[in-house]
């Protein structure tokens, strides 16, 4: 069976210690709420729920999965309870505006929150996850009316909200997307046509369900500028607030797929449904991008909050699992083979996964916290600076944490050996279902390209001059510290590396097109792993000076952890900036005709 | 009816309690801490009784160091009313813990004190029994019921042969066991309201209570480690072992 424990102490390790979350809410209106002994209340109220009222439903919901049941949609036995029991906690409203029922709490506090929950079941987390992005949509672009009809009901999770974009002809490229919207002359839409892969489009967790629904007017432009948003409910809702009429709309099947089997992935068809117009008409795509960076981060959280059940699960496996005797000599006298995890070999799964996890969580706070610094912090320039990191970092997050998730998740799965590919164990579901994230809100080479292509060159390169003067600053800092030479180090050659490859795509941009598109996804890596290594130089500086004297191990291991990382994760970036400067020439040369 | 609730931070059940190398006492430092189950069970009690409309006000208590205050906001942030620290260092034994309890209960005068039947910690399964006796209170222990008459109340106890009922003239201490509820989980908006409760802070000589230890710890030492099993060839060799070298049959 996999395990689950909330991860508390590195998370308020992250919180507290590293990013001083505390004081910078202090910084933001309505964020002196959020007070060091509430933030701690808060990770271990959340910890309860999620481990011993969600992970349960976990294994429940990939043997039994969803079911389509008379054009109802029927999720796994115990979802229902377990999701009743995030809205009457509140949890659904964590970081929302008061004036629609939220608690008001920093999206940071809500981040963390999230990890817990979708460690503890990826597939029912989708729900409310989506309901997020959906109330953060409508709050950004609908209508005042809109906005106190249905955030309420967003905000408790007594209704959920889905995405409703891809089409069987139109994923990637929705500027092919051909479902119709016309003026009901009253001022609403009839919307049809046929989506497909809507997550959650249908389930029996809540009364309502909002869907937002991407649609051309009759009038609209061809391709991309001519999308429109419609908020398309399932039960219309009359004057007083409660439900009237079914809305032509329903779901045609549902998916038979690789994981997230407790997450229904339907086909709707919308046949002159109801639906009414979010924001201005042609420009549906700027408005659903509110909900779908939202949803990105919530996606790169996917991949970390896996791989961290997978690698607590492995490495309990591996303490307790004997086979074999250390190279170095026998460890266990009282017993026929020493555990497993003696085996240097083991030992590189089990330090991948923590070295990534960890630096990832911190890199997803940091990132959290410019969120909530872009949407509330009262100075300007601070919004504009913060905005331009999360822009900068919004595909890293997805693409590579999604990525090394299902990596780690894979790694851990081997560390069991055969019985890490036999169900009850849990470990074959953890890979299934991570999968998907590499996959959804966008397939991660999309991502690469946004960030070589677009994010690189906004504002004549801003957001990345920004970052890396953060990081040339951070190094600066600590050059002289002897104490931190062995991280500080590693990572200033890897700045270097980031900045040469930087220099490098702007110079071969202008040359050839292709360049960006070859170079995107070993550029995305490079990222990464140089911030993964800012992260981890950064927890070090921390530990160092707190380690004497410690008897629990935590910084101990923060340090052991943060030189396994510089030594044997780091050094990837090298091939990176080799093979991308190798050019795109050696990609597009083989004819389409012999592959 | 005002009721005093009994919460206790003990060592969480989920970790596995290791004895000091010293061989003084168990582990405590950097172990993750919780309330008491039996204290929840409790606490959810008094919940469910003030939201019946039985009960007016809750007032938990916990005894011990500076962080018991985070049991104490355990219990805040479930929904009871107020808090009381009993500020010691000292290790307070069951009988110290009853007079801090017995000198509380003269200060607020309820019409029940709940608290668990033990702690999962020291087992005594004492303090609510002593509490009682030194009050000169009925006491209802290992209830798994509680019935509210107006000046009564009958609970049915867990006892060896199956379930008694006793009826209690109010005010009365009630001992709670496993069956009686399932405690809730602080939601979050009482979460943040818990930290806008009052808490108060006392100490046992402003409460005029000796807690000087009575017991002297010798050792605390691990159980034995258990010896691999082995397999017999037959039913006869089974009761033969049991017999003779078990000596259990
Ligand atoms: C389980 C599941 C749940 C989903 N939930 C939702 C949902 O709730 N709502 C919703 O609207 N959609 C949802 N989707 C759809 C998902 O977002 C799309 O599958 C995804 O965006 C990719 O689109 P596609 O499948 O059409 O692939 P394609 O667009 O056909 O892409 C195929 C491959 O080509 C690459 N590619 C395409 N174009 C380019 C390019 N220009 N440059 C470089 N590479 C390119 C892609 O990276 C990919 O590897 C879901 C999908 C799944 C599997």
């Amino acid at each position: 069976m996999a395990i689950y424990r909330a991860p508390i102490r590195d998370m308020q390790f992250v919180i507290h210690e590293l990013l001083d979350a505390q004081s910078c809410f202090a910084e933001l209106p309505g964020g002196e709420e959020a007070s060091a002994d509430i933030i701690d209340s808060i990770l271990e109220e959340g910890a309860k729920l999620c481990e011993s009222i969600v992970f349960p439903t976990n294994r429940t919901g990939d043997v039994e999965g969803c079911r389509l049941d008379d054009g109802q949609v029927r999720t796994p036995s115990g979802f229902k309870e377990a999701y009743e029991a995030l809205c009457t906690g509140g949890w659904m409203g964590l970081a929302c505006d008061p004036e629609y029922g939220g608690q008001g709490l920093p999206h940071t506090l809500s981040v963390f929150f999230e990890e817990m929950l979708q460690s503890s079941n990826m597939s029912l987390a989708l729900y409310p996850g989506l309901t997020r992005g959906a109330y953060v949509a409508i709050r950004a672009h609908g209508s005042d009316e809109m906005k106190r009809t249905y955030l309420p009901k967003l905000v408790d999770g007594s209704w959920t909200g889905v995405m409703c974009l891809t089409e069987s002809h139109a994923g990637t490229d929705l500027g092919m997307l051909r479902t119709r919207a016309v003026p009901d002359g009253d001022g609403s839409y009839r919307v049809s046509g046929t989506k497909i892969f809507i997550s959650g489009g249908d389930q029996d967790l809540t009364e309502n369900i909002v869907h937002l629904v991407l649609a051309r007017l009759p009038d609209a432009p061809e391709g991309v500028k001519g999308i429109s948003m419609f908020l398309v409910p399932k039960y219309l809702v009359n004057a007083d607030g409660s439900l009237g009429e079914r809305n032509t709309f329903s779901c045609g099947s549902i998916e038979h797929k690789m994981g997230i089997k407790g997450a229904s992935t339907c086909v709707m068809n919308y046949e002159n449904a109801v639906g009414y117009l979010i924001g201005e008409p042609h420009k549906g795509l700027q408005a659903m991008f509110s909900m779908m960076n939202h949803e990105r981060l919530m996606v790169g959280q996917e991949g970390l909050s896996q791989a961290e059940v997978a690698y607590q699960s492995a490495a309990d496996y591996a303490r307790e699992r004997i086979q074999g005797r250390a190279l170095s000599g026998v460890k266990s006298p009282d017993q026929p083979a020493d555990p497993i995890i003696v085996h240097p070999d083991v030992r590189r799964m089990l330090l991948t996964g923590k070295a990534c996890n960890e630096a990832a969580r911190a890199l997803l706070g940091w990132v959290s916290l410019q969120v909530d610094i872009a949407e509330r912090h009262p100075d300007a320039g601070m919004r504009e600076h913060a905005e331009d990191l999360v822009a900068l970092f919004t595909p890293v997050i997805k693409a590579y944490f999604t990525d090394y998730g299902n990596e780690v998740c894979n790694l851990s799965m081997q560390v069991f050996g055969g019985h890490g590919y036999i169900s009850e164990w849990g470990m074959e579901q953890l890979v299934r279902d991570s999968r998907v994230a590499q996959i959804y809100e966008g397939a991660n080479g999309i991502h690469a390209l946004d960030l070589a292509g677009r994010k690189l060159s906004m504002h004549e390169g801003r957001l990345i001059k920004r970052y890396l003067k953060i990081l040339e600053d951070f190094v600066a800092e600590h050059r002289q510290d002897k104490k931190l030479d062995e991280f500080i180090a590693p990572l200033s050659g890897a700045v270097a590396a980031l900045e040469d490859a930087t220099r490098w795509l702007a110079k071969a941009r202008m040359e050839d097109p292709d360049e960006i598109g070859a170079a995107s996804y070993d550029y995305l890596r490079l990222m990464a792993l140089v911030s993964f290594g800012y992260m981890w130089a950064r927890s070090a500086a921390i530990a160092t000076g707190k380690v004497e004297g410690d008897n629990t191990g935590f910084y101990q291991a923060k340090l052991t952890t943060a030189r396994f990382f510089m030594k044997r994760l780091l050094p990837q970036t090298t091939a990176l900036v080799a093979t991308l400067r190798a050019g795109s020439r050696s990609l597009m040369e083989l004819p389409a005709e012999s592959f | 009816m005002k009721i005093l609730v009994a919460v206790k931070r003990v060592i969480d059940y989920n970790v596995k309690v290791r004895v000091k190398a010293d061989g003084s006492g168990v582990e405590t430092s950097n172990v993750k801490m919780s309330m008491n189950p039996f204290d929840e069970i409790a606490v959810e009690e008094a919940l469910r009784l003030k939201e019946a409309g039985t009960a007016e006000e809750i007032v938990a208590v916990s005894m011990g160091i500076d962080r018991c205050q985070e049991t104490i906001r355990t219990a805040l942030a479930m929904g009871a009313d107020r808090g009381i620290l009993v500020q010691t260092e000292e290790e307070l034994e069951p009988l110290a813990v009853a007079k801090l309890l017995k000198a509380l209960v003269e200060r607020e005068s309820p019409g029940l004190v709940i608290v668990g039947k033990q702690a999962i910690d020291g087992d005594h399964s004492e303090t609510g029994q002593m509490l009682a006796a030194i009050l000169g209170w009925p006491q209802g222990t290992f209830a798994s019921k509680l019935e509210f008459e107006t000046d009564s109340v009958n609970v049915t106890r867990e006892v060896d042969g199956g379930l008694e009922i006793v009826k209690l003239k109010l005010p009365a201490v009630i001992t709670t066991d496993l069956r009686l509820n399932e405690p809730r989980f602080a939601s979050l908006p009482n979460i943040m309201k818990a930290k806008k409760k009052p808490m108060e802070t006392l100490t046992p000589a402003e409460l005029g209570v000796d807690v000087t230890p009575r017991v002297t710890v010798v050792e605390v030492v691990e159980p034995p480690k258990r010896k691999a099993g082995i397999r017999v060839e037959s039913v006869q060799a089974l009761v033969e072992k049991l017999r003779n070298e078990a000596k259990v049959i």
